[in-house]
Protein backbone atom coordinates (compact mmCIF):
# COMPACT_ATOMS: atom_id res chain seq x y z
CA UNK A 1 0.00 0.00 0.00
CA UNK A 2 1.38 3.18 -0.79
CA UNK A 3 2.77 5.30 1.74
CA UNK A 4 0.50 8.94 2.47
CA UNK A 5 2.77 12.04 2.37
CA UNK A 6 2.93 12.83 6.28
CA UNK A 7 4.46 9.91 7.42
CA UNK A 8 7.01 9.92 5.16
CA UNK A 9 10.49 9.91 6.39
CA UNK A 10 12.39 12.70 5.17
CA UNK A 11 14.68 15.56 6.34
CA UNK A 12 13.12 19.12 5.26
CA UNK A 13 14.83 20.92 7.60
CA UNK A 14 12.10 22.97 8.60
CA UNK A 15 12.49 22.14 12.79
CA UNK A 16 16.10 23.10 12.81
CA UNK A 17 15.56 27.23 12.33
CA UNK A 18 12.86 26.87 15.41
CA UNK A 19 15.54 24.99 17.51
CA UNK A 20 18.05 27.72 17.34
CA UNK A 21 15.46 30.42 17.95
CA UNK A 22 14.42 28.44 21.39
CA UNK A 23 18.71 28.48 21.54
CA UNK A 24 18.19 32.39 21.50
CA UNK A 25 15.61 32.66 24.27
CA UNK A 26 16.94 30.75 26.69
CA UNK A 27 19.71 33.33 26.16
CA UNK A 28 17.60 36.02 26.33
CA UNK A 29 15.75 34.28 29.55
CA UNK A 30 18.88 33.98 31.41
CA UNK A 31 20.33 37.52 30.42
CA UNK A 32 17.16 39.71 31.32
CA UNK A 33 14.38 37.40 32.29
CA UNK A 34 12.49 38.20 29.42
CA UNK A 35 10.02 35.17 28.33
CA UNK A 36 9.18 33.97 24.97
CA UNK A 37 6.10 32.15 23.72
CA UNK A 38 6.44 30.51 19.98
CA UNK A 39 3.27 29.45 18.83
CA UNK A 40 3.52 26.58 16.93
CA UNK A 41 0.34 26.72 14.85
CA UNK A 42 1.92 29.96 13.33
CA UNK A 43 4.88 28.02 11.67
CA UNK A 44 5.01 25.87 8.58
CA UNK A 45 5.41 22.22 10.02
CA UNK A 46 4.88 18.79 8.69
CA UNK A 47 4.12 15.55 10.56
CA UNK A 48 7.93 15.01 10.42
CA UNK A 49 9.32 18.80 11.15
CA UNK A 50 7.05 18.23 14.12
CA UNK A 51 8.26 15.30 15.08
CA UNK A 52 11.75 15.81 14.35
CA UNK A 53 11.06 18.98 16.45
CA UNK A 54 9.96 17.14 19.71
CA UNK A 55 12.55 14.36 19.75
CA UNK A 56 14.88 16.93 19.78
CA UNK A 57 13.39 18.34 22.67
CA UNK A 58 13.28 15.32 24.54
CA UNK A 59 11.39 15.10 27.79
CA UNK A 60 11.91 16.70 31.28
CA UNK A 61 11.38 16.29 34.69
CA UNK A 62 8.25 17.92 34.91
CA UNK A 63 4.56 16.73 33.73
CA UNK A 64 1.29 19.55 34.66
CA UNK A 65 -2.24 19.57 33.45
CA UNK A 66 -4.18 22.21 34.43
CA UNK A 67 -8.03 21.77 33.96
CA UNK A 68 -9.04 25.55 33.28
CA UNK A 69 -11.79 25.49 30.48
CA UNK A 70 -10.47 22.03 29.23
CA UNK A 71 -7.53 20.24 30.03
CA UNK A 72 -3.74 22.27 29.10
CA UNK A 73 -1.05 20.29 29.18
CA UNK A 74 2.31 21.69 30.73
CA UNK A 75 5.68 19.61 29.73
CA UNK A 76 9.27 20.31 30.36
CA UNK A 77 11.73 19.34 27.96
CA UNK A 78 14.42 17.91 28.58
CA UNK A 79 15.71 21.63 28.13
CA UNK A 80 15.14 23.20 31.49
CA UNK A 81 13.47 26.70 30.70
CA UNK A 82 11.91 24.67 27.74
CA UNK A 83 8.11 23.97 28.23
CA UNK A 84 5.74 22.38 25.83
CA UNK A 85 1.80 24.00 26.49
CA UNK A 86 -0.85 21.94 24.74
CA UNK A 87 -4.63 24.17 25.33
CA UNK A 88 -7.46 21.80 24.81
CA UNK A 89 -10.93 22.57 24.84
CA UNK A 90 -13.21 20.47 26.93
CA UNK A 91 -14.42 18.25 24.58
CA UNK A 92 -10.40 17.32 24.71
CA UNK A 93 -9.87 18.75 21.07
CA UNK A 94 -6.28 20.88 20.89
CA UNK A 95 -6.87 24.13 20.20
CA UNK A 96 -3.25 25.91 20.77
CA UNK A 97 0.23 24.71 20.93
CA UNK A 98 2.76 26.54 22.16
CA UNK A 99 6.42 26.13 23.32
CA UNK A 100 7.29 28.42 25.80
CA UNK A 101 10.64 29.66 27.18
CA UNK A 102 10.14 30.62 30.78
CA UNK A 103 11.60 29.68 34.48
CA UNK A 104 7.54 28.55 35.20
CA UNK A 105 5.22 28.59 32.63
CA UNK A 106 2.42 31.61 33.38
CA UNK A 107 0.04 29.27 33.04
CA UNK A 108 1.20 27.18 36.18
CA UNK A 109 1.31 30.11 38.33
CA UNK A 110 -1.83 31.11 40.60
CA UNK A 111 -3.20 34.53 39.47
CA UNK A 112 -3.94 37.18 41.67
CA UNK A 113 -7.99 37.53 41.00
CA UNK A 114 -8.05 33.89 41.56
CA UNK A 115 -6.21 34.48 45.13
CA UNK A 116 -7.90 36.98 45.99
CA UNK A 117 -11.06 34.94 45.60
CA UNK A 118 -10.08 32.61 47.32
CA UNK A 119 -9.06 34.44 50.29
CA UNK A 120 -12.44 36.34 50.58
CA UNK A 121 -13.63 32.67 50.53
CA UNK A 122 -12.52 31.45 52.92
CA UNK A 123 -12.48 34.01 55.06
CA UNK A 124 -16.69 33.61 54.17
CA UNK A 125 -16.02 29.96 55.18
CA UNK A 126 -14.36 30.62 58.98
CA UNK A 127 -17.04 34.03 59.47
CA UNK A 128 -13.54 36.23 59.88
CA UNK A 129 -13.43 39.67 58.44
CA UNK A 130 -11.72 39.75 54.82
CA UNK A 131 -8.60 41.88 54.98
CA UNK A 132 -8.11 41.89 51.35
CA UNK A 133 -10.16 43.08 48.83
CA UNK A 134 -9.84 43.22 45.21
CA UNK B 1 -20.96 47.17 18.08
CA UNK B 2 -21.67 46.35 22.06
CA UNK B 3 -25.07 45.34 23.06
CA UNK B 4 -26.12 45.55 26.71
CA UNK B 5 -25.50 43.00 29.44
CA UNK B 6 -22.39 41.22 30.73
CA UNK B 7 -18.63 41.86 29.46
CA UNK B 8 -17.10 38.57 28.00
CA UNK B 9 -14.84 38.67 30.78
CA UNK B 10 -17.89 38.34 33.27
CA UNK B 11 -19.83 36.31 31.28
CA UNK B 12 -16.67 33.68 31.68
CA UNK B 13 -16.22 34.22 35.37
CA UNK B 14 -20.29 33.77 35.46
CA UNK B 15 -19.83 30.59 34.12
CA UNK B 16 -16.89 29.43 37.03
CA UNK B 17 -13.70 30.05 34.69
CA UNK B 18 -10.95 30.99 36.87
CA UNK B 19 -8.72 33.99 35.94
CA UNK B 20 -6.05 31.57 34.78
CA UNK B 21 -8.69 29.74 32.54
CA UNK B 22 -9.52 33.11 31.22
CA UNK B 23 -5.92 33.59 30.24
CA UNK B 24 -6.01 30.26 28.76
CA UNK B 25 -8.78 31.63 27.11
CA UNK B 26 -6.84 34.97 25.93
CA UNK B 27 -4.10 32.98 24.70
CA UNK B 28 -6.06 30.90 22.59
CA UNK B 29 -7.76 33.69 20.73
CA UNK B 30 -4.57 35.05 20.12
CA UNK B 31 -3.38 32.02 17.86
CA UNK B 32 -6.83 31.90 16.98
CA UNK B 33 -6.53 35.96 15.43
CA UNK B 34 -2.67 34.56 14.22
CA UNK B 35 -1.56 36.84 16.81
CA UNK B 36 1.51 36.59 18.24
CA UNK B 37 1.82 35.85 21.79
CA UNK B 38 2.79 38.81 23.02
CA UNK B 39 -0.30 40.35 22.24
CA UNK B 40 -2.15 38.22 24.95
CA UNK B 41 -1.95 41.00 27.49
CA UNK B 42 -3.62 43.63 25.25
CA UNK B 43 -6.55 41.03 24.35
CA UNK B 44 -7.24 40.27 28.07
CA UNK B 45 -7.84 44.00 28.41
CA UNK B 46 -9.41 44.22 25.63
CA UNK B 47 -11.75 41.36 26.63
CA UNK B 48 -12.32 42.75 30.14
CA UNK B 49 -14.41 45.44 28.74
CA UNK B 50 -16.04 43.75 25.11
CA UNK B 51 -19.66 42.91 24.74
CA UNK B 52 -21.20 39.81 22.90
CA UNK B 53 -22.13 41.48 19.71
CA UNK B 54 -25.30 40.49 17.71
CA UNK B 55 -24.79 38.63 14.56
CA UNK B 56 -27.01 38.26 11.88
CA UNK B 57 -26.01 35.66 9.23
CA UNK B 58 -27.29 35.43 5.94
CA UNK B 59 -27.08 33.00 3.53
CA UNK B 60 -27.58 33.76 -0.62
CA UNK B 61 -26.73 31.60 -3.47
CA UNK B 62 -24.51 29.53 -1.71
CA UNK B 63 -23.79 25.73 -1.15
CA UNK B 64 -23.86 25.82 3.28
CA UNK B 65 -19.85 24.62 2.96
CA UNK B 66 -19.15 27.72 4.80
CA UNK B 67 -21.86 27.30 7.47
CA UNK B 68 -20.10 23.03 7.57
CA UNK B 69 -17.33 24.61 7.87
CA UNK B 70 -18.04 27.02 10.48
CA UNK B 71 -19.79 24.19 12.43
CA UNK B 72 -16.61 22.75 12.81
CA UNK B 73 -14.66 25.20 14.43
CA UNK B 74 -13.04 23.80 17.38
CA UNK B 75 -11.15 27.06 18.79
CA UNK B 76 -13.80 28.29 19.97
CA UNK B 77 -16.67 25.73 19.37
CA UNK B 78 -19.22 27.09 17.66
CA UNK B 79 -21.11 26.36 20.91
CA UNK B 80 -19.07 28.38 23.03
CA UNK B 81 -18.53 30.87 20.16
CA UNK B 82 -23.39 31.31 19.93
CA UNK B 83 -23.45 31.53 24.02
CA UNK B 84 -20.25 32.95 25.26
CA UNK B 85 -18.66 35.28 22.20
CA UNK B 86 -21.47 36.51 20.03
CA UNK B 87 -25.34 36.58 20.31
CA UNK B 88 -26.48 35.03 16.93
CA UNK B 89 -29.88 36.36 16.21
CA UNK B 90 -30.32 35.42 12.80
CA UNK B 91 -29.04 32.37 10.62
CA UNK B 92 -31.82 30.05 8.92
CA UNK B 93 -29.81 27.00 8.54
CA UNK B 94 -28.82 26.97 12.05
CA UNK B 95 -32.13 28.33 14.04
CA UNK B 96 -35.08 27.06 14.97
CA UNK B 97 -37.67 29.47 14.51
CA UNK B 98 -38.08 29.47 10.94
CA UNK B 99 -41.18 31.40 8.78
CA UNK B 100 -42.21 34.41 9.79
CA UNK B 101 -40.99 34.26 13.45
CA UNK B 102 -37.21 33.84 11.61
CA UNK B 103 -37.79 37.01 9.93
CA UNK B 104 -38.95 38.54 12.91
CA UNK B 105 -35.91 37.61 15.17
CA UNK B 106 -34.09 39.60 12.49
CA UNK B 107 -35.74 42.55 12.32
CA UNK B 108 -36.03 42.80 16.06
CA UNK B 109 -32.44 42.17 15.92
CA UNK B 110 -31.66 45.38 13.58
CA UNK B 111 -34.19 47.05 15.35
CA UNK B 112 -31.80 47.08 18.91
CA UNK B 113 -28.70 46.82 17.33
CA UNK B 114 -29.21 49.77 15.11
CA UNK B 115 -25.82 50.45 13.66
CA UNK B 116 -24.26 48.17 15.82
CA UNK B 117 -24.96 44.86 14.68
CA UNK B 118 -22.36 42.81 12.67
CA UNK B 119 -23.54 41.16 9.19
CA UNK B 120 -22.11 38.13 8.39
CA UNK B 121 -23.07 36.98 4.61
CA UNK B 122 -22.29 33.63 2.16
CA UNK B 123 -23.02 32.95 -1.30
CA UNK B 124 -23.47 35.49 -4.12
CA UNK B 125 -25.78 37.70 -5.02
CA UNK B 126 -27.97 37.37 -8.04
CA UNK B 127 -28.66 40.47 -10.04
CA UNK B 128 -30.06 38.92 -13.22
CA UNK B 129 -33.46 37.73 -11.96
CA UNK B 130 -34.57 38.70 -8.78
CA UNK B 131 -36.37 35.15 -8.14
CA UNK B 132 -33.39 32.82 -8.83
CA UNK B 133 -32.85 33.06 -5.10
CA UNK B 134 -35.36 34.10 -2.40
CA UNK B 135 -35.65 34.05 1.34
CA UNK B 136 -39.20 34.13 3.04
CA UNK B 137 -40.53 35.61 -0.47
CA UNK B 138 -37.85 38.57 -0.29
CA UNK B 139 -34.47 38.67 -3.05
CA UNK B 140 -31.53 38.24 -1.52
CA UNK B 141 -29.90 41.68 -3.26
CA UNK B 142 -33.68 43.58 -1.43
CA UNK B 143 -32.44 41.44 2.05
CA UNK B 144 -29.02 42.41 1.71
CA UNK B 145 -29.46 45.99 1.21
CA UNK B 146 -31.70 46.48 3.93
CA UNK B 147 -29.76 43.92 6.66
CA UNK B 148 -26.64 46.18 6.03
CA UNK B 149 -27.97 49.36 6.44
CA UNK B 150 -28.20 49.04 10.33
CA UNK B 151 -24.85 46.98 10.39
CA UNK B 152 -21.43 48.61 11.65
CA UNK B 153 -20.07 46.05 8.93
CA UNK B 154 -20.53 43.31 6.83
CA UNK B 155 -18.30 40.08 6.65
CA UNK B 156 -17.90 38.29 3.58
CA UNK B 157 -17.79 34.15 4.35
CA UNK B 158 -16.51 32.28 1.58
CA UNK B 159 -15.12 32.90 -1.87
CA UNK B 160 -18.61 33.38 -3.51
CA UNK B 161 -20.02 35.95 -0.99
CA UNK B 162 -15.82 37.62 -1.53
CA UNK B 163 -15.59 37.11 -5.35
CA UNK B 164 -18.66 35.93 -6.46
CA UNK B 165 -17.33 32.04 -6.40
CA UNK B 166 -18.41 29.32 -7.93
CA UNK B 167 -22.33 30.91 -8.95
CA UNK B 168 -20.02 34.01 -11.08
CA UNK B 169 -18.24 30.93 -12.54
CA UNK B 170 -18.69 31.14 -16.64
CA UNK B 171 -21.05 31.80 -17.74
CA UNK B 172 -22.37 33.23 -14.57
CA UNK B 173 -25.87 32.13 -15.50
CA UNK B 174 -28.16 34.29 -12.58
CA UNK B 175 -25.86 37.23 -12.82
CA UNK B 176 -24.05 36.46 -9.44
CA UNK B 177 -21.87 39.13 -7.37
CA UNK B 178 -19.95 39.73 -4.66
CA UNK B 179 -21.27 41.52 -1.48
CA UNK B 180 -18.59 44.20 -2.05
CA UNK B 181 -20.49 44.92 -5.45
CA UNK B 182 -23.89 46.30 -3.59
CA UNK B 183 -22.44 47.66 -0.60
CA UNK B 184 -20.21 50.37 -1.06
CA UNK B 185 -20.81 53.06 2.22
CA UNK B 186 -20.05 50.42 4.99
CA UNK B 187 -17.06 48.37 5.40
CA UNK B 188 -16.95 45.20 3.72
CA UNK B 189 -14.31 42.45 4.99
CA UNK B 190 -13.62 39.25 2.68
CA UNK B 191 -13.09 35.71 4.52
CA UNK B 192 -12.36 33.61 1.17
CA UNK B 193 -12.31 30.14 0.99
CA UNK B 194 -14.17 27.43 -0.57
CA UNK B 195 -15.07 26.96 1.96
CA UNK B 196 -13.00 29.28 4.81
CA UNK B 197 -10.76 27.52 7.34
CA UNK B 198 -13.71 26.95 10.20
CA UNK B 199 -10.98 28.85 12.98
CA UNK B 200 -10.59 31.62 10.25
CA UNK B 201 -14.28 32.42 10.39
CA UNK B 202 -14.42 32.46 14.12
CA UNK B 203 -11.22 33.90 14.49
CA UNK B 204 -12.22 37.09 11.74
CA UNK B 205 -15.38 37.40 14.71
CA UNK B 206 -12.89 36.94 17.51
CA UNK B 207 -11.25 40.02 15.91
CA UNK B 208 -13.75 42.03 15.86
CA UNK B 209 -15.19 41.07 19.57
CA UNK B 210 -12.06 41.64 20.81
CA UNK B 211 -11.03 45.01 19.17
CA UNK B 212 -13.90 46.49 18.25
CA UNK B 213 -13.19 46.57 14.82
CA UNK B 214 -12.36 44.76 11.59
CA UNK B 215 -8.38 43.72 11.17
CA UNK B 216 -6.26 45.92 8.36
CA UNK B 217 -6.67 44.51 5.36
CA UNK B 218 -5.48 43.52 1.81
CA UNK B 219 -6.16 45.41 -1.41
CA UNK B 220 -8.73 42.10 -1.80
CA UNK B 221 -10.24 42.86 1.75
CA UNK B 222 -9.11 40.16 3.36
CA UNK B 223 -7.43 40.35 7.12
CA UNK B 224 -3.87 40.41 6.39
CA UNK B 225 -2.96 37.87 9.68
CA UNK B 226 -4.70 35.49 7.68
CA UNK B 227 -4.21 36.02 4.00
CA UNK B 228 -0.70 38.09 4.14
CA UNK B 229 1.44 35.10 2.90
CA UNK B 230 0.84 32.53 0.46
CA UNK B 231 0.35 28.97 0.68
CA UNK B 232 3.56 28.80 -0.83
CA UNK B 233 5.81 30.38 1.57
CA UNK B 234 4.51 28.59 4.49
CA UNK B 235 4.47 25.30 2.77
CA UNK B 236 6.51 22.99 5.23
CA UNK B 237 7.15 21.43 1.61
CA UNK B 238 8.81 24.86 0.50
CA UNK B 239 12.61 23.37 1.60
CA UNK B 240 11.81 20.87 -2.01
CA UNK B 241 10.72 23.61 -4.60
CA UNK B 242 13.92 25.23 -3.58
CA UNK B 243 16.32 21.98 -4.17
CA UNK B 244 14.38 21.21 -7.46
CA UNK B 245 12.70 17.86 -5.91
CA UNK B 246 9.11 17.57 -7.38
CA UNK B 247 6.61 15.27 -7.83
CA UNK B 248 5.70 14.43 -11.11
CA UNK B 249 2.49 11.77 -10.69
CA UNK B 250 0.67 11.16 -7.60
CA UNK B 251 1.88 7.72 -6.71
CA UNK B 252 6.02 8.53 -8.21
CA UNK B 253 8.68 7.98 -5.37
CA UNK B 254 8.66 12.17 -5.54
CA UNK B 255 5.37 12.19 -4.38
CA UNK B 256 5.87 9.06 -1.48
CA UNK B 257 8.46 11.17 -0.40
CA UNK B 258 6.26 14.45 -0.32
CA UNK B 259 8.18 16.45 -2.38
CA UNK B 260 6.86 19.66 -4.14
CA UNK B 261 3.42 19.23 -5.89
CA UNK B 262 4.04 22.66 -8.17
CA UNK B 263 4.59 20.28 -11.35
CA UNK B 264 0.83 18.80 -10.27
CA UNK B 265 -0.58 22.08 -10.62
CA UNK B 266 -0.27 23.24 -6.95
CA UNK B 267 -1.59 26.66 -7.15
CA UNK B 268 0.02 27.47 -3.71
CA UNK B 269 2.46 29.74 -5.39
CA UNK B 270 -0.56 32.55 -5.78
CA UNK B 271 -2.93 31.31 -3.52
CA UNK B 272 -3.25 33.66 0.04
CA UNK B 273 -4.36 32.02 3.16
CA UNK B 274 -3.57 30.04 5.83
CA UNK B 275 -4.49 26.75 5.29
CA UNK B 276 0.08 25.77 5.57
CA UNK B 277 0.18 26.71 9.32
CA UNK B 278 -4.11 26.93 10.50
CA UNK B 279 -4.67 23.77 8.71
CA UNK B 280 -8.08 21.83 9.20
CA UNK B 281 -10.05 19.16 11.14
CA UNK B 282 -8.42 20.76 14.18
CA UNK B 283 -5.02 21.32 12.70
CA UNK B 284 -4.51 17.55 11.61
CA UNK B 285 -3.63 18.69 7.90
CA UNK B 286 -4.33 20.33 4.96
CA UNK B 287 -4.76 19.80 1.25
CA UNK B 288 -0.52 19.86 0.23
CA UNK B 289 0.14 17.61 3.41
CA UNK B 290 -2.42 15.27 2.43
CA UNK B 291 -0.58 14.75 -1.41
CA UNK B 292 -2.53 17.30 -3.34
CA UNK B 293 -1.89 20.45 -4.53
CA UNK B 294 -3.46 23.51 -3.44
CA UNK B 295 -6.13 24.78 -5.92
CA UNK B 296 -6.45 28.67 -4.63
CA UNK B 297 -10.36 28.64 -4.02
CA UNK B 298 -9.27 31.68 -1.87
CA UNK B 299 -8.29 34.16 -4.47
CA UNK B 300 -11.08 35.15 -7.38
CA UNK B 301 -11.90 33.55 -10.05
CA UNK B 302 -10.60 30.41 -9.05
CA UNK B 303 -12.94 28.44 -10.79
CA UNK B 304 -12.17 29.97 -14.02
CA UNK B 305 -8.18 30.79 -13.61
CA UNK B 306 -7.07 27.13 -15.62
CA UNK B 307 -6.90 23.33 -14.95
CA UNK B 308 -6.17 22.30 -11.40
CA UNK B 309 -3.26 19.71 -12.65
CA UNK B 310 -1.78 22.32 -14.53
CA UNK B 311 1.62 23.56 -13.40
CA UNK B 312 1.33 27.53 -13.08
CA UNK B 313 4.14 27.49 -15.19
CA UNK B 314 2.34 26.40 -18.13
CA UNK B 315 -0.04 28.51 -20.11
CA UNK B 316 -3.74 28.35 -19.83
CA UNK B 317 -4.96 29.88 -22.79
CA UNK B 318 -6.87 27.80 -25.85
CA UNK B 319 -4.71 24.51 -27.46
CA UNK B 320 -4.60 26.76 -30.61
CA UNK B 321 -2.77 29.93 -29.45
CA UNK B 322 -0.02 27.48 -28.18
CA UNK B 323 0.45 25.80 -31.47
CA UNK B 324 0.33 29.18 -33.21
CA UNK B 325 3.03 30.48 -30.94
CA UNK B 326 5.16 27.08 -32.04
CA UNK B 327 4.31 28.12 -35.67
CA UNK B 328 5.78 31.40 -35.27
CA UNK B 329 8.70 30.50 -33.24
CA UNK B 330 9.35 27.56 -36.08
CA UNK B 331 8.97 23.85 -36.69
CA UNK B 332 11.79 23.18 -34.72
CA UNK B 333 10.87 24.69 -30.83
CA UNK B 334 7.45 23.38 -31.75
CA UNK B 335 9.24 19.95 -32.02
CA UNK B 336 11.04 20.20 -28.89
CA UNK B 337 8.04 21.07 -26.57
CA UNK B 338 6.55 17.81 -28.58
CA UNK B 339 9.94 16.15 -27.89
CA UNK B 340 9.88 17.41 -24.01
CA UNK B 341 6.36 16.58 -23.53
CA UNK B 342 6.86 12.71 -25.19
CA UNK B 343 9.70 12.80 -22.57
CA UNK B 344 7.72 14.00 -19.29
CA UNK B 345 5.34 11.25 -19.89
CA UNK B 346 7.53 8.27 -20.71
CA UNK B 347 9.08 9.38 -16.91
CA UNK B 348 5.99 9.74 -15.41
CA UNK B 349 5.12 6.30 -16.64
CA UNK B 350 8.25 4.76 -15.74
CA UNK B 351 7.46 6.02 -12.17
CA UNK B 352 4.42 5.08 -12.24
CA UNK B 353 3.55 2.45 -9.75
CA UNK B 354 0.84 0.46 -10.54
CA UNK B 355 -1.90 -0.89 -7.57
CA UNK B 356 -3.79 -3.95 -8.71
CA UNK B 357 -7.19 -4.72 -6.69
CA UNK B 358 -4.95 -7.72 -5.57
CA UNK B 359 -2.43 -5.14 -4.12
CA UNK B 360 -5.45 -3.19 -2.38
CA UNK B 361 -7.21 -6.43 -0.64
CA UNK B 362 -3.68 -7.42 0.60
CA UNK B 363 -3.13 -4.51 2.47
CA UNK B 364 -6.47 -4.94 4.26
Amino acid sequence: MPSTPADDNVWRGNALPLLNEIRHALERLLATGETTVIDLGALPMGAQDEAELLDALGTGEVDATVDAGGPSSVRETAFHGVWRVTHRNEAGETQARFIEIAFVPELLMSQREDVTDSSNALSKRLGVEQNIRK
Amino acid sequence: MAIDGPTIAEVLRQQGISRRGFLKFCATTASLMALPPSMVPAIAAALENARRPSVIWLSFQECTGCTESLTRSHSPSIEALILEQISLDYHHTLQAASGTAAEAARKAAMQENAGKYLLVVDGSIPLGNAGFSTIAGISNLDMLKETAAGAAAVIAVGTCAAYGGIPAAQPNPTGAVPVSAIIKDKPVLNVPGCPPIPVVITGVLAHFLTFGSLPELDALGRPKTFYGETIHDRCYRRPFYDQGKFAETFDDEGARKGWCLFKLGCKGPVTYNACATTKWNQGVSFPIQSGHGCIGCSEPGFWDAGPFYKALSMPIGPAKAAVGAAVVAGLAAGSAVALRNRSAKKSAQAAHQKVTVADLEKSK
